[in-house]
């Protein structure tokens, strides 16, 4: 069975197979009738054991367009209320013989995990901070629908990379699909040791200019709590990517929710660089994408390997 | 008068392990204490070390088992002054029977356990009834650390006089450290009255909160909160000082950096009195054994980086580490079968601990199977303990290992109550197939087979 659990399952034919495929989607998703018969009969499992609006209705709106049928699954008022455990409520759905498990989770490694408990094929839609492959895979596609090719683009991700999943799996991507990544930030929010990822790491936003494409990082309000920045105030006059900061060449982009004032100013995200209304659309294609790839038995994901024990 | 400090059920007693009358036959017996490392034959009787002579010089008599050592080696049984028996409270990991055979299984001849039980072992009474039980139960010979501070919250000591007084070996808050300086301080101000060692868990939780594997490139890609090494070092550092100060006596758990190891080092060179174990996990185990999430590789302190692990082979060599310790530290499948950094810290070790530090270090000439053994003994000293020795008029403390026998970890299952075993699965040269210990055979290999003469 295959799954998506990173972005290391797919090497950059898998990931050019996927955002071709999404390009094909993206033409029914402009016919009247929206939906295509590919996946009829299929069922599509998604497990959200953390709050979700985008990534769990674009896949159900995925899922449909494909003709699956969609269990939506959330912890709140469930079972996982009750104590049961992770483990168990996996065996439990997967009695029901999921096609696809969808799984989103506040655990690093949780959708490998599942993968070894059910004979679904794995979908991870956020495993803590680990790696949330198929925002990866969005923003190659919108970003490639833009420029075209990758190859030599200067991108960086600038914000919160230590708490976030979507930082990990974009890098990889990112440089994956030929582009040079650097990581920006407070140095209290870059993890140590990120740039064995094969990014470069800068701590102000000085050799900004140099990007070609600036893609910025949800700064959550938690962060303040655990004192890892002085304030948001702080933070914003550092780090807020705003009209300043971005010159007109350079293109915008932001995983959602955008806090507006913060990481970016409300005069970006309004403007014509910013590709942020773009991933959005391009989040139910591109899973369409990855269902279907799933599903009908290409080869686009690397079976994945073995656990090695030494 | 203070209670004997090692318990187990008793040599002799009804129904319990006989005193040996054995005579290991042939076997290479090494024990660089006592300067043996050629083929002998070795008579014990009565559980006793009754005579040692070339090989082919004794035969036994009626009463004497023969046990085939040609081709084996016999060592002095291990001392792991380090291991989590769970019992009170969690015996569903693991208890002083399951505990104890796993110790044996292992060639473990004695073992130390820690107080971080439900109750805490922070009270006379209650080690009192776990002595008793030991005496009932254990296999090999235990001895208890009962807790520094009450309930291991870090803040008031405990009856540690009474607690020596019921046969307490010294006093720890393993899987904690004890955070407050003036806290530990006081604890080695009072060790003048009481005695006993201090033996601390380093960790500084305001670094190592909201970690789960060590701080660097792995942990930076799994996106999992890194534990620093300056969590583990810099309270090394102080604790070394604090110790020197006060002229106390304590021991260092479970090193597992670089800087660690230097804080022990310089902390001896100016004469203070400390001590320090490694396990055979971070000696042979490294940050990047953790990028498949595996739980059975969560353990605190997390296993570092792989310069970390050479510094730690370095400093056993030198002696900057005195002793090998498991934390062999069991949990039940459905408590690790879980995502990562919800599992809880922790892997077993003593079946393992021989083998995989044989395999490991000794087979590539790492370092020498004479040093081994005698780290794997040293901790008895550490505490107070006598050492097990192969001389005659000593008790028989001893281990027969095939270092040729190659076998699976965990092929067989475990004597242990848990399987959480960081090297379940790798293949090992060295088995342990029987041990003797305070003068009863404690374990036999299932398929050795000895020939009653």
């Amino acid at each position: 069975m295959n799954h998506l659990l990173s972005i290391e399952d797919l090497d950059r034919a898998g990931i050019e197979r996927i955002v071709e495929q999404a390009a094909r989607f993206a033409e029914v998703s402009d016919r009247e009738i929206k939906k295509v018969p590919a996946l009829r009969g299929r069922m599509v499992l998604n497990l959200f054991y953390e709050a979700s609006t985008r990534t769990r209705s674009s896949f159900e709106l995925a899922a449909k367009r494909l003709s699956a049928d969609v269990v939506n699954f959330v912890s709140s008022g469930s079972s996982v209320e009750k104590g049961e455990s992770l483990k168990d409520t996996v065996l439990t759905l997967s009695a029901h013989k999921p096609d696809v498990i969808v799984i989103r989770t506040p655990w690093a490694g949780a959708a490998e995990l599942v993968s070894g408990w059910t004979s679904a094929a794995i979908v991870n839609a956020g495993d803590g901070k680990h790696e949330h492959p198929t925002q990866a895979l969005l923003d190659v596609y919108t970003l490639q629908r833009r420029v075209g090719s990758l190859d030599g683009a200067s991108i960086w991700i600038v914000g919160d990379v230590a708490h976030s999943r979507v930082a990990r799996s974009n890098v990889l991507a990112f440089q994956r699909m030929g582009a040079k990544v650097t990581v920006a930030g407070p140095p209290t929010l870059i993890p140590r040791g990120i740039e064995a990822l094969g990014c470069d790491v800068r701590f102000t936003l000085e050799e900004l200019p140099s990007a070609d494409v600036v893609y910025a990082l949800r700064m959550q309000h938690e962060r303040m709590s655990e004192a890892l920045v002085p304030s948001l105030r702080e933070y914003a006059a550092c780090f807020q990517v705003n009209a300043r900061r971005l010159s007109p060449r350079q293109l915008l982009m932001h995983p959602g929710p955008v806090n507006r004032g913060v990481e970016l100013s409300g005069e970006v995200v309004d403007s014509p660089q910013a590709l942020i209304t773009s991933q959005v659309e391009a989040g139910v294609v591109v899973r369409m994408a990855v269902l279907y790839e799933m599903l009908s038995g290409s080869r686009a994901f690397r079976p994945v390997p073995e656990p090695q024990l030494a | 008068m203070a209670a004997p400090a090692l318990v187990h059920n008793p040599v002799g007693a009804p129904g319990t392990l006989p005193s040996a009358n054995l005579l290991v036959s042939g076997a290479h017996v090494l024990d660089p204490r006592a300067r043996l490392d050629a083929l002998c034959d070795v008579l014990v009787r009565g559980g006793a070390i009754a005579q040692i002579a070339p090989a082919g010089e004794l035969s036994p008599d009626g009463q004497t088992e023969l046990v085939q050592g040609a081709g084996r080696h016999l060592l002095p049984a291990f001392v792991d002054p380090h291991v989590h028996f769970r019992t009170p409270g969690q015996e569903h990991k693991e208890d002083l029977e399951t505990g104890t055979r796993a110790a044996a299984a292992g060639g473990f001849g004695a073992v130390i356990a820690m107080p971080n039980t439900d109750p805490v072992l922070d009270s006379a009474p209650l080690l009192r009834s776990l002595r008793e039980a030991a005496a009932r139960e254990a296999r090999v010979p235990v001895g208890f650390l009962p807790a520094i501070t009450r309930g291991l919250e870090g803040v008031e000591l405990t009856e540690m006089a009474e607690l020596m007084g019921e046969g307490a070996l010294g006093f720890t808050d393993d899987g904690r450290p004890v955070a407050s300086a003036g806290v530990l301080r006081k604890a080695l101000q009072y060790q003048r009255l009481c005695g006993g060692v201090l033996t601390l868990h380093e960790e500084d939780p305001s670094l190592s909160h909201g970690g789960s594997m060590y701080e660097g490139a792995v942990s930076a890609a799994l996106g999992i909160g890194g534990i620093p090494s300056v969590s583990e070092s810099t309270m090394v550092a102080r604790d070394a000082e604090l110790a020197g100060y006060e002229g106390g006596r304590v021991h260092f758990q479970h090193l597992s950096c670089t800087a660690s190891v230097q804080a022990v080092a310089a902390a001896k060179d100016r004469g203070f009195r400390v001590s320090a174990e490694v396990t055979p996990h971070h000696l042979l185990l490294c940050d990047e054994h953790v990028r498949g999430l595996d739980t059975r590789m969560k353990m605190n302190p997390p296993l570092a980086g792989e310069a970390d692990r050479i510094a730690l082979i370095e400093g056993l060599r030198s002696g900057a580490i005195d002793c090998l310790a498991t934390d062999h530290a069991p949990h039940a499948p459905h408590e690790k079968e879980v995502p990562f950094e919800q599992a809880p810290m922790g892997t077993t070790g003593l079946e393992t601990a021989f083998a995989a530090l044989y395999t490991e270090l000794v087979l590539p000439g790492v370092l020498e199977l004479g040093l081994v053994v005698k780290r794997m003994t040293a901790g008895a000293a550490l505490f107070g303990l006598p050492t097990p020795t192969i001389a005659v008029g000593e008790p028989a403390n001893l281990t027969l290992v095939d270092l040729g026998a190659e076998w699976v970890a965990g092929e067989n299952g475990w004597e242990s109550r848990s399987e959480n075993c960081c090297f379940a699965g790798r293949r090992l040269s060295g088995r342990v197939l029987m041990t003797v210990a305070a003068g009863g055979i404690a374990y036999r290999e299932r398929a050795f087979s000895v020939v009653a003469a």
